[in-house]
């Protein structure tokens, strides 16, 4: 295991971050810290790196006790939000900076800059300065900077949060490439599920300074340990008492012959992009608030259910469901 | 912004111009016309004075000496107040701006008081020592680099505030140690508001009078500095010097100032 978190504790006053955390993070891996904001992710990578020293508890990395090192010699390379690019300085300085402070020799700086540019797509832009490349470039020059010293972890903190959705995704594709290319251990932090289940190998669901599950993006959507990680790796509903996905729920509009269904009246049927979503209120239940149906278009157009009529739902044959 | 007529933008541009060349401008021109009123005669006159050139030399020494504390000490200062929290920070931070709000004078006195060789805390024991601090250089620079304390800290701490910690710690987490990093990182991204600093302290410096002229005795060859050889020689009607030696510094102030305006704009576009 590359890196052991054990029974880690963070206050921030009165305010507890991390309450007794304990993680294994595999070797080579590429490893999701996924939580809604404030939920401590963001705390656990910087006592990862030493940017932060925790209350109660250690870190290893590689087998070595890192607990009481400074973030100068853990060897760890971040990549910030904000790019933390060094704006006096051109890329290739950037870049070079780990290397010029270990003191390696001019050529070999050189050589290995070129190498890192070359692995970014930078190449050209090797004596400008970061404020005259784009958030995406920044951010890319941020990874060669960090890759540069060979470190043992790679850490990332919602690396791509600053950049728009068209970017963002194709960084996030990107990134995927890169540590298939270049397979250091890597863990980043993000809110956004689907970057998590896109590009991990491992997810570890952080909430309210708590672990709420650990397990590959299969495990986490397709058995999810308790309704918060249920609802936060995708959409969730509720019917009869318990949580479905929109997208298990078959549709009749009769009362299908030997099954139980719960009757509704379609409140609003939106059509959005190839997805059509019906909101059902349950009869016996008016005030509940309204179960949600995903359908896709031709789904729909066979089903006919418009705003108004009296359609019937049950979960899927199979389908996840977890009790309220 | 809003479009305001032409006329009362030509008014407003009249009124600050003339605002300015009354109480700036056309005194210092002048006392720039007095010192050239005989040629080259009353500047050669003063410069050949050896008291004179004793006085220049001083304020020149002195001014470097307290530019020099107030830089190092303003930076660690600055970083202090941004980087790091403590019971009392805001005090500090206030206590910082006091050399302003307090007249000049009143710090000389101080410095008596607390340096001078009966009756002070350190006084007596430095004099023993055979350091002189009141009516000597030592004090001199003391008083001059109190007066311009917060000029450093004042440029650098906001430039700190606004460019935050994150390069910081990448750098640590790169491998650098602190002071690698201060001296890569952190030194070159507040170089301007610095350079600027330290050229505002240098003006003040070598015009300040109130203080030094409490702290140093004003001893004509020892302790006398070029702005109190201006007010002796003036009051004893010799004016010819007294206006050459204020040329003198006000050339060096404009010289200055003229500096700082041709950085600024490149301080701008640095960022």
């Amino acid at each position: 295991m590359s890196i052991e978190v054990r029974h880690v504790t963070k206050r921030f006053g009165d305010f507890v971050a991390l309450d007794d955390v304990s993680v294994s993070i595999p070797t080579g891996q590429l490893t999701a810290l996924l939580g809604p904001s404030g939920g401590g992710k963001s705390t656990l990578l910087r006592i990862i790196a030493g940017l932060e020293t925790a209350d109660t508890g250690s870190v290893s990395i590689e087998g070595r006790d890192a607990t009481h090192e400074p973030a100068q010699k853990r060897n760890v390379g971040f990549v910030f939000q904000h790019y933390a690019a060094f704006k006096h300085m051109s890329v290739a300085k950037n870049v070079a900076f780990g290397l010029e402070i270990r003191k390696t020799p001019k050529d070999e700086v050189r050589e290995r800059v070129d190498e890192l540019l070359r692995l970014v797509h930078l190449e050209q832009f090797a004596d400008r300065k970061p404020s005259q490349l784009s958030g995406g470039q920044r951010q890319r020059m941020a990874l060669a900077r960090a890759l540069a010293v060979r470190p043992s972890v790679l850490l990332l903190d919602e690396p791509f949060g600053a950049l728009d959705a068209q970017v963002r995704k194709e960084l996030r594709d990107w990134l995927r490439h890169l540590h298939d290319e270049v397979p250091v251990t890597t863990v980043f932090v993000t809110h956004d599920q689907e970057e998590a289940l896109e590009v991990a190998d491992e997810i570890v669901v952080v909430n309210e300074g708590r672990i709420e599950q650990v397990g590959t993006p299969d495990d986490l959507y397709d058995a999810p340990a308790n309704p918060f990680v249920m609802g936060f790796l995708g959409p969730v509903t509720a019917l009869g008492g318990r949580l479905v996905r929109p997208h298990d729920v078959h549709v009749f509009t009769e009362p299908p012959a030997g099954l139980a269904a719960t009757e509704g009246r379609v409140v609003r049927a939106l059509r959005v992009g190839f997805e059509v979503r019906l909101d059902v209120a349950p009869v016996h239940a008016p005030d509940a608030p309204p179960t949600t149906v995903t359908l896709t278009r031709a789904e729909s157009r066979t089903l006919g259910a418009e705003a108004g009529s009296s359609v019937w739902l049950r979960p899927a044959p199979n389908a996840l469901t977890l009790a309220v | 912004m809003a479009r305001t007529s032409p006329w009362v933008r030509r008014t407003l541009r009249v009124v600050v111009v003339a605002y300015l060349v009354l109480l700036v401008g056309w005194p210092v021109s002048l006392v720039v016309r007095a010192t050239f009123a005989d040629g080259l005669t009353a500047l050669s006159g003063a410069l050949s004075d050896p008291t004179v050139a004793f006085s220049l030399r001083l304020t020149v020494a002195v001014a470097l000496q307290a530019t020099l504390l107030n830089t190092v000490f303003g930076v660690g200062i600055s970083l202090l107040l941004v980087r790091t929290d403590f019971r009392g920070k805001r005090l500090l931070s206030a206590l910082i701006d006091l050399p302003l709000s307090v007249s000049p004078v009143v710090v000389g006195l101080a410095i008596v008081l607390a340096y001078g060789p009966r009756g002070s805390w350190f006084g007596p024991w430095l004099a023993e020592h055979g350091v002189d601090v009141v009516f000597a250089p030592a004090g001199i620079v003391l008083a001059t680099a109190f007066v311009s304390l917060p000029l450093v800290v004042r440029e650098v701490v906001p430039v700190l505030e606004e460019i935050g910690t994150d390069e910081v710690q990448a750098a640590r987490s790169l491998g650098a140690s602190s002071l690698q990093t201060f001296w890569r990182i952190t030194l070159p991204s507040i170089r301007w508001a610095l350079v600027y600093g330290v050229v505002l302290t240098l003006a003040r410096s070598l015009g300040e009078f109130g203080a030094v002229k409490i702290v140093s005795g004003n001893l004509e060859g020892r302790t006398q500095t070029a702005t109190l050889l201006v007010e002796q020689r003036y009051h004893d009607f010799d004016h010819a010097t007294a206006y050459a030696v204020a040329f003198l510094l006000a050339a060096v102030s404009v010289a200055c100032i003229t500096l700082v305006t041709y950085l600024r704009p490149a301080h701008g576009a640095d960022r």
